[in-house]
């Protein structure tokens, strides 16, 4: 039982990252149908840049989950402006392809400039110790990751689903067209958003920052356990990337701690199951497939 | 024909236009190729003339999938590389003739290739690259972990090059070269006889009008799964080849960067042109050998960069753009 409450929150917190970046993903794919590859480049980034706003400028870990998310949003709006936007109007496969160059760019970067091991990263005092629950001993920082996650997911979904802004990206999404005829400019929101989705990333890179090592590969399996993220939930599905994001957390944990060698192949035996049983994701709609 | 195309499934219609029509040069190309091909390694250093004959059978095997039936696979590592490591196993523990390493290889990556297949084409589009990518991975963390078979990160050494009782020493990759040759020869023809077969026409009709195929009573999944599983095949084949040149098979060749290249290595020689695959894996695999021998650090830079530029500047490739200069030369005149 106290074993259970342990790998439970140890997946909720890896589900944390997962959820994050995948919210990112659908945001994007969302409202300018592109699938990111650089996505886990862009959360390899958002660690690496904490990293070295602590060791250059002894900027600690809580101003840096507000200072990298805006530095990922600008960089975000540069990408989007620079090299997306030409290639929106095509076939969607090009501008994953783009950003699967991107990537592979952005990556041997990093290892070129700060090499293949780890830069180095302290966890802040107040979370570094442990709560205990019961007789169960369980780490702050999980707790805290899942609890911080959480937080910004529902405030992200009351963005779309309560303001205004919210309601113009949705319907954008929609029907673009009937938008456009309604006097709002559809345009106008396709960087900022591009942009969001980026900062959710290099979000989910800061919070992995104290947690997991930080190097230019850490971003190279994660993009992949995302795709099999949104593939679950429904590619496009608010909701479904989170949910999804979690519950491959709550897999990977699960898979460590009982069947350790095939913990990975796990998650991927499930994505199998989804797409047999509902090709278009737990919670997407038939047409976004 | 000489507007800009939308869709990687207009860019491969135009580019089989163009090739639909028999030109009178096709035969000097063949011999041109074929030249090309037996003199390769007098041009380049050998074992690197084997890399450049398997990454351009692995990259035409792509096409035929994503050129002819309109899928883009981002998990081709799984076959390349799962035919890589089980030639190996052959080649180390039955002892029989490398050719038939390499066809127990192509066979077993299409085995793979049929759940795999299965399940990922009851999707499309960007869903599918998606989804085959996830599987390749899945198959990566499982020769991670099966340390025993696969040796995990150390890879499979000692592939040896048994050729029906000569040994094919590693001194002398040179003959290995003509020993090689010929099986990617018979892929890339039996590549060429799919696509210009009944059922390549089926294929075809597929990949530009789904609903259309269906409604002539084709079982469109069913001619996606055929596709697949053939194209793994060639795939096989090609990964067979590399492992048993190379002398061991490493978890590279079944990580998604490799999937990444041969995309990468098609798409420049361009989609839909079936040998464009050939110029596209002369060029990207003597880049990256330029590069490493050099002592760059960081190739990812340099083929990320390339292939940035191929998608936003040079959708068509190489391939495609000189049948595209050779078209509007030919209606000039």
């Amino acid at each position: 039982m106290n074993e259970i409450l342990q790998y439970t929150v140890q997946g909720l917190a890896a589900g944390s990252f997962y959820a994050l970046a995948a919210l990112g993903l659908a945001v994007i794919f969302g409202v300018l149908g592109v699938v990111n590859f650089a996505h886990g480049a862009c959360y390899m980034l958002g660690a690496v840049v904490s990293a070295l706003l602590l060791q250059n400028f002894g900027l600690g870990f809580w101003p840096a989950l507000v200072v990298v998310p805006l530095i990922m949003f600008v960089f975000g709006i540069l990408l989007e402006r620079l090299l997306v936007r030409f290639l929106v109007a095509l076939d969607p496969l090009y501008n994953f392809l783009l950003t699967f160059g991107l990537s592979l760019v952005l990556v041997d970067l990093i290892k070129r400039q700060y090499g293949v091991s780890g830069l180095p990263y302290t966890r802040p005092e107040i979370l570094s110790g442990q709560v205990t629950v019961g007789d169960v001993r369980l780490p702050t920082f999980q707790l805290f990751v899942f609890a911080f996650s959480l937080v910004v997911c529902v405030l992200v979904w009351l963005l779309l689903t309560k303001t205004r802004i919210g309601m113009i990206v949705r319907a954008s999404t929609e029907r673009p067209e009937l938008t456009r005829a309604l006097g709002v400019d559809v345009g106008r929101w396709v960087t900022p958003v591009f942009g969001f989705g980026i900062a959710l990333a290099g979000l989910a890179g800061v919070l992995a920052a104290p947690f997991r090592a930080i190097t230019a590969d850490m971003g190279s399996n994660f993009v992949i356990i995302l795709f099999a993220v949104v593939v679950i939930g429904g590619l496009g599905s608010v909701l479904g990337a989170v949910v999804a994001g979690f519950l491959v957390g709550l897999v990977e944990a699960f898979g460590q701690a009982y069947a350790p060698t095939f913990a990975q192949v796990v998650i991927f035996v499930v994505m199998a199951l989804v797409i047999l049983v509902k090709p278009s994701g737990l919670f997407g709609r038939e047409e976004s497939r | 024909m000489t507007s800009a195309p939308t869709t990687i499934t207009s860019v491969a219609a135009a580019a089989n236009h163009l090739a639909s029509r028999r030109s009178p040069l096709r035969w000097v190309l063949l011999a041109v190729g074929l030249l090309a091909a037996l003199s390769l390694p007098w041009l380049v250093y050998p074992p690197l003339a084997m890399d450049i004959a398997a990454w351009a059978l692995f990259a035409i095997a792509l096409d035929l999938l994503l050129g002819f039936t309109g899928l883009l696979s981002f998990g081709h590592a799984a076959f390349w590389g799962g035919s890589a490591y089980v030639t190996g196993l052959v080649a180390i523990n039955v002892g029989v003739p490398f050719p038939v390493a390499i066809l127990v290889g192509a066979l077993f990556a299409m085995l793979l290739a049929v759940p795999i297949g299965f399940l990922s084409v009851r999707s499309s589009g960007i869903y599918f690259a998606m989804v085959t990518l996830a599987f390749a991975q899945m198959l990566y963390f499982f020769a991670n972990q099966w340390r025993d078979v696969t040796g995990g990160e150390n890879g499979l050494q000692g592939i040896p090059r048994n050729f029906f009782g000569i040994e094919l020493i590693e001194t002398d990759p040179f003959y290995f070269y003509y020993a090689g040759l010929p099986i990617v020869l018979l892929g890339m023809w039996a590549a060429w006889r799919i696509i210009h077969s009944p059922f390549g026409k089926v294929l075809v009709a597929i990949r530009d009008n789904p609903a259309r195929a269906s409604a002539l009573g084709y079982d469109v999944q069913r001619y996606k799964v055929m596709a697949f599983v053939m194209s793994a095949g060639l795939a096989g084949t090609a990964g067979g080849l590399f492992s048993i040149s190379h002398g061991f098979a490493s978890l590279q060749e079944l990580n998604w960067t490799t999937s990444g290249k041969v995309v990468l290595i098609t798409v420049l020689g361009g989609i839909g042109t079936l040998w464009g695959g050939t110029i596209g894996a002369a060029l990207v695999v003597m880049l990256e050998d330029w590069l490493a021998t050099s002592g760059f650090e960081g190739i990812g830079i340099i083929t990320g960069t390339v292939f940035v530029i191929v998608v936003l500047a040079f959708r068509r490739g190489i391939w495609g753009t000189v049948r595209d200069l050779k078209a509007r030369f030919r209606s000039r005149t």
